[in-house]
């Protein structure tokens, strides 16, 4: 498989098949750094699928994943472990701070896991969550910090460690209108400062209107709407 | 809705009286408006001068002559690049997307074509409200949402009626 020119991630012919469902049937996705596409689709479409194949979290049957030169499809799960600490962040729609530890300390949790020393992790973490405007928070627990907060804390821990690609997979799903345009507009701003990719799984349309442009998938198969007009 | 371009798609069927083109229209468009005589004789009489009907045939009986309308070669080119061509998003178009997707699915087009490449243009109007949104004041952001949720609620439309075009083209083309 030869990449499309410039892009930093990109799939060809995905297939994945969960029991008698077939997830994916041949789908293609291809980003460029600092480019948010946004994959849209009816819910069952395979969309969900797509994200994990992309970050490497599922292994597709067949078909080839591409992250700058590297085959993703063809490395060692511990290969791919590293690459998803070093290289990618997630966000989800729930349950992603772990209730235990603050707020700064979930934020500076890759970094530490990565091995930064907790000092310069939570400095780190704080500069993050000063970007997020939830700075405020840095000594509270999840617990005690709204459904918006919460999840502008998530997004700040999935872009401490400066990821090249950020996943994010419903990450307003479990917001009202306001939060999840706030949420939004900090989360694009803050890829678009890194220079980040961002694959942004939704299916509201508000949210991928955040994006720069969007595939649809549909029985697991995608299509660019770019090419669609 | 452009009764020109409905009147067209009816006659890819096969050439019609001006009286089965208004029968036509009425079923299946336009349910608690149907149209008058007279706008189908000056819509006929309009697309006759543009070369996009003909007169197929001409009955003589009692009271005036009966014409038979034909599509033309430039007709059916019409009718292509209305269909292909995405309406601006605006409030209040359902019945005209309403009309696009019927008509494609009369005519053994693409109609999923014509809802994912509105989808696409309804998307790119939002893009546009709202990156507006993020740089304006507030009386912007209030003004844009109003747009923004006019043009949601158009984009969901399309997805429940892609959802459901086959039963779709069962139920117009019985």
């Amino acid at each position: 498989m030869t990449p499309p020119p410039g892009s930093l991630l990109c799939a060809e012919q995905l297939r994945k098949v969960y029991g008698p469902t077939v997830a994916l049937d041949g789908a293609e996705f291809s980003i460029h750094p600092g480019e948010v596409v946004a994959v849209m689709g009816p819910s069952g479409s395979g969309k969900s699928t797509l994200l994990h194949c992309l970050a490497g979290i599922v292994t597709p049957d067949s078909g080839t994943i591409m992250y700058q030169d590297r085959e993703l499809s063809a490395m060692s799960d511990g290969e791919r472990s590293a690459l998803r600490r070093s290289d990618f962040g997630f966000v989800f729609q729930f349950g992603q701070l772990v209730p235990e530890l603050t707020c700064v300390e979930n934020v500076a949790l890759p970094l530490r896991l990565n091995g930064t020393p907790r000092r310069p992790a939570e400095q780190a973490a704080l500069k993050w969550m000063e970007r997020l405007e939830v700075d405020d928070l840095a000594k509270k627990r999840p617990g005690e910090v709204s459904g918006g907060q919460g999840q502008r804390v998530a997004v700040a821990r999935a872009l401490v460690t400066e990821p090249r690609v950020l996943f994010a997979d419903e990450p307003t799903g479990a917001l009202d209108s306001l939060n999840g345009e706030r949420v939004m507009e900090l989360l694009t701003d803050a890829a678009r400062t890194t220079n980040a990719a961002v694959v942004l799984v939704t299916h509201e349309a508000r949210v991928a209107a955040y994006s720069d442009r969007e595939i649809v998938v549909r029985d697991g198969r995608s299509r660019d709407m770019e090419r669609a007009v | 809705m452009s009764i020109g371009h409905t009147l067209l798609g009816l006659l890819e069927a096969g050439p019609r009286h001006g009286y089965d083109l208004k029968r036509a229209f009425d079923e299946k468009f336009g349910h608690d408006r149907p149209l008058h005589y007279g706008q189908v004789y000056s819509t006929m009489s309009r697309l006759l001068k543009n070369g996009l009907v003909e007169v197929d045939a001409v009955e003589a009986g009692d009271g005036p002559e009966r014409k038979r309308y034909a599509i033309t070669e430039a007709g059916v080119t019409d009718v292509e690049r209305w269909l292909t061509t995405p309406e601006k998003p605006e409030p209040y178009l359902q019945s005209t997307l309403y009309t696009k997707v019927v008509l494609a699915l009369l005519t053994q087009r693409n109609a999923a074509d014509v809802l994912d490449v509105q989808r696409a243009e309804h998307l790119r109007g939002m893009r546009i409200l709202t990156d507006r949104k993020r740089k304006g004041d507030l009386a912007d952001q209030l003004i844009c949402d109003h747009a923004l949720f006019h043009m949601e609620a158009d984009l969901r439309w399309l997805e429940l009626t892609a959802a459901r075009l086959d039963k779709l083209r069962q139920a117009v083309t019985r």
